[in-house]
């Protein structure tokens, strides 16, 4: 058999029958579902007289729309609350399990999967969320989908699909002082652009990937979709297993151990084919963020605002232009030193224990700038509880930052917490589109340290001045 | 889902890259449990002013396009979160086929399970056929799945490439889920075949 990449082999793993025309029915081992994108799903069932074919591979949570504020009171938004009873009414009516409101295991669903042990090596693995890819970052293949495809896994445990062509992104090198995973990804995307990887499944690769923890991994390919690819996988290593091991729907035991021999037959071939290769060096990555309303918009964090009428293509120009002036900076203004208002670590990207560890570090001893809204939204309770465990609660809280509950929160404007029109954002999201984060609001997206050392200076800071 | 054969409609000209679904219907808007009325809330941002006004300048705004069944614009229409409430949003609103030079890839998807047409053609044609559009009333263009051609006012005829599985399902209005549980004892088989080969495949159970 031909040298096979690691996405070929997921793939071929899970291909029920091909139709004639090189489309696949692709099993789909895991079905990730929240209140958003499942209630029009659930409904077509319904009428349609289909069962859920497979609940004991599903498992339903709330993150979207929930308030990160106390959750003993009664949610306010009737919207929200109506489409939290939805889920709750379709996951009794049928059977699928379900992380309540009230469970510590409840959280974002990108942050419960792999915590859960639900996530695992050579999956496939989906959501009606584009942020599924970031359950790549075990080695299994996850990615976003619509509703209709939603219902489409509901009723039958699979999806009609072509296969994707193969990207292998290789960062290799040792990463400087301040320097991310998530700058590594924010670096990616600005270099092959938010169409980049449309059409393709990227794998990462290199040495300074392989050196990532789990986190780091997650980060990196949660962020594939804003590069373009529906999907980002990391070949399955020990770093994976010494993650899998013990969590609660893992295989335990002897299972495991069989897992773990499969698992490793993942990785790719010698010698197989990639349709494209990028290359980086990690000693070129400084800590960087964006300055515009499209997640390629990536600059150092010592550099300066573009300037429009650099760019030759008019449409480009005109868009630059757009972009300046919904984010109220200038061509050629320097980027750190720019004021924030509010700054948000939480969301699928980074919300998880250690993204909170590297906040606090830069936070402990310091405080929140006067004037300046910090928040922390853990990515689940169970993170949220670990962080406590920790102490990393009473940091952030003795330095004038809201410790909240888990949920999706300021990553996306469809709960309580939203910026207003013209509020300035350092945020460790995943999408500085217009109005992302609240209609009229302007997002810089960043790593947890970085939103850290915003928070303290009230200022975009380069990180590095702080450690 | 309705059928798409033949749509003469009047083209709306929006030329611009990287249109985001949260472009095409922002998140505050995803709270709905039905598929249908989000046509009102389709390009919010940049249809209406803070205050709901519109905005004249925008495009669907103004006559004829506020009656548009076509939308054109640049590259990688589409990209960013998989809500399906973006192509819902559009067909609420009477869009039935979308061209552009490049489509991310869960837009696409999602058009052709709402029985819209995603068509993707090269930037200058694009361009040529936004001209068009620009007349107005007198620019209509009629999209033609069976024969895979757009025709211009002018009468020329350009063609487009369709999936063959997915001209069809357009083409008779059909929902593949029934299509693909044709296949069912196939999807049985291999998830017996996978339980057996891979034993540590576990269940979620929750007590």
């Amino acid at each position: 058999m031909a040298a096979r990449t690691l996405f070929d082999k997921i793939w071929d793993s899970h291909v029920v029958e091909r139709l004639e025309d090189g489309t696949a029915i692709l099993y789909i081992d895991r079905h990730l579902v929240h209140e958003v994108t499942s209630p029009q799903a659930f409904e077509g069932l319904r009428i349609s007289g289909r069962r859920l074919r497979r609940p004991d591979a599903t498992i339903a949570v709330v993150d979207h729309n929930v308030p990160t504020s106390d959750r003993t009171l009664p949610i306010e938004e009737p919207e929200s609350r109506n489409q939290i009873e939805t889920l709750e009414r379709n996951v009794r009516e049928f059977g699928v399990p379900y992380f309540p409101l009230l469970s510590e295991r409840q959280g974002i669903v990108h942050v419960v999967g792999p915590e859960q042990g639900i996530s695992l090596p050579g999956m496939t693995i989906v959501c009606g969320d584009s942020h599924t890819s970031t359950h790549g970052a075990m080695g299994a293949l996850a990615f976003g989908i619509g509703t209709s495809e939603v219902e489409h896994v509901m009723a039958t445990q699979t999806l009609l699909q072509k296969p994707a062509m193969n990207m292998k992104v290789v960062v290799e090198g040792t990463l400087g002082a301040g320097v991310t995973a998530k700058d590594v990804m924010l670096a990616i995307i600005g270099t092959i652009g938010t169409a980049g990887g449309t059409g393709y499944v990227i794998e990462f690769a290199g040495s300074t990937i392989r050196g990532l923890d789990m986190a780091g991994r997650m980060t990196i390919c949660n962020m594939s979709i804003e590069a373009g690819a529906r999907a980002g996988l990391v070949a399955p290593d020990e770093t994976t297993f010494d993650y899998v091991r013990g969590r609660p729907f893992a295989p335990q035991g002897e299972a495991f151990e069989q897992a773990v021999a499969y698992w490793k037959t993942l990785a790719a071939d010698a010698g197989a084919h990639y349709d494209k290769i990028v290359e980086l060096r990690a000693e070129d990555i400084p800590p960087v963020l964006t300055w515009g309303t499209s997640p390629e918009t990536v600059i150092p964090v010592s550099g300066t605002v573009p300037d429009p009428s650099a760019e030759s293509d008019e449409a480009k120009r005109a868009q630059m232009q757009r972009m300046l002036d919904y984010m109220g900076l200038e061509a050629g203004q320097k980027i750190a030193g720019v004021p924030v208002d509010v700054v948000f670590i939480g969301s699928c990207t980074n919300s998880r224990i250690e993204d909170l560890r590297s906040a606090a570090g830069i936070v402990a001893g310091r405080h929140v700038a006067p004037g300046v809204r910090a928040m922390v939204v853990p990515g689940s309770g169970i993170v949220k509880a670990q962080a406590e465990h920790e102490g990393l609660d009473r940091v952030f809280l003795d330095a004038g930052f809201e410790w909240r509950e888990a949920g999706c929160s300021m990553c996306l404007g469809m709960n309580p917490d939203r910026l207003t029109p013209g509020q300035r954002c350092a945020s460790t999201s995943n999408r500085n589109f217009e109005g992302r984060q609240g209609p009229g609001g302007r997002t810089h997206l960043l790593s947890p340290a970085m939103a850290a050392a915003a928070a303290v200076t009230g200022h975009l800071t380069d990180v590095r001045e702080l450690i | 889902m309705d059928k798409f054969t033949v749509l003469t409609a009047i083209a709306a000209p929006l030329p611009e890259a990287n249109i985001d679904t949260d472009k095409i219907i922002p998140a505050r808007f995803l709270k709905t449990t039905k598929r249908s009325g989000l046509g009102v809330h389709a390009f919010d941002g940049m249809r209406y002013n803070p205050d709901g006004s519109e905005k004249p300048d925008f495009v669907l705004n103004r006559e004829p396009y506020r009656k548009a069944g076509i939308l054109i614009t640049h590259d990688n229409l589409g990209c960013g979160s998989s809500r399906e409430h973006a192509p819902w949003a559009l067909l609420d609103f009477g869009i039935r086929c979308v061209i552009a030079p490049s489509f991310a890839d869960i837009f696409f998807n999602n058009c052709f399970k709402n029985g819209i047409l995603p068509i993707r053609l090269p930037r200058e044609i694009c361009d040529a056929l936004m001209d068009d559009a620009r007349l107005g009333a007198n620019g209509r263009l009629t999209v033609d799945l069976e024969r895979q051609v757009v025709v211009r006012p002018d009468g020329e005829e350009i063609a487009f490439e369709i999936d063959p599985l997915r001209k069809h399902l357009l083409l008779e209005g059909l929902d593949d889920i029934g299509q693909t549980l044709q296949h069912e004892g196939a999807i049985s088989t291999f998830e017996a075949a996978r339980g057996q080969a891979q034993p540590w495949q576990t269940r979620i159970v929750i007590d």
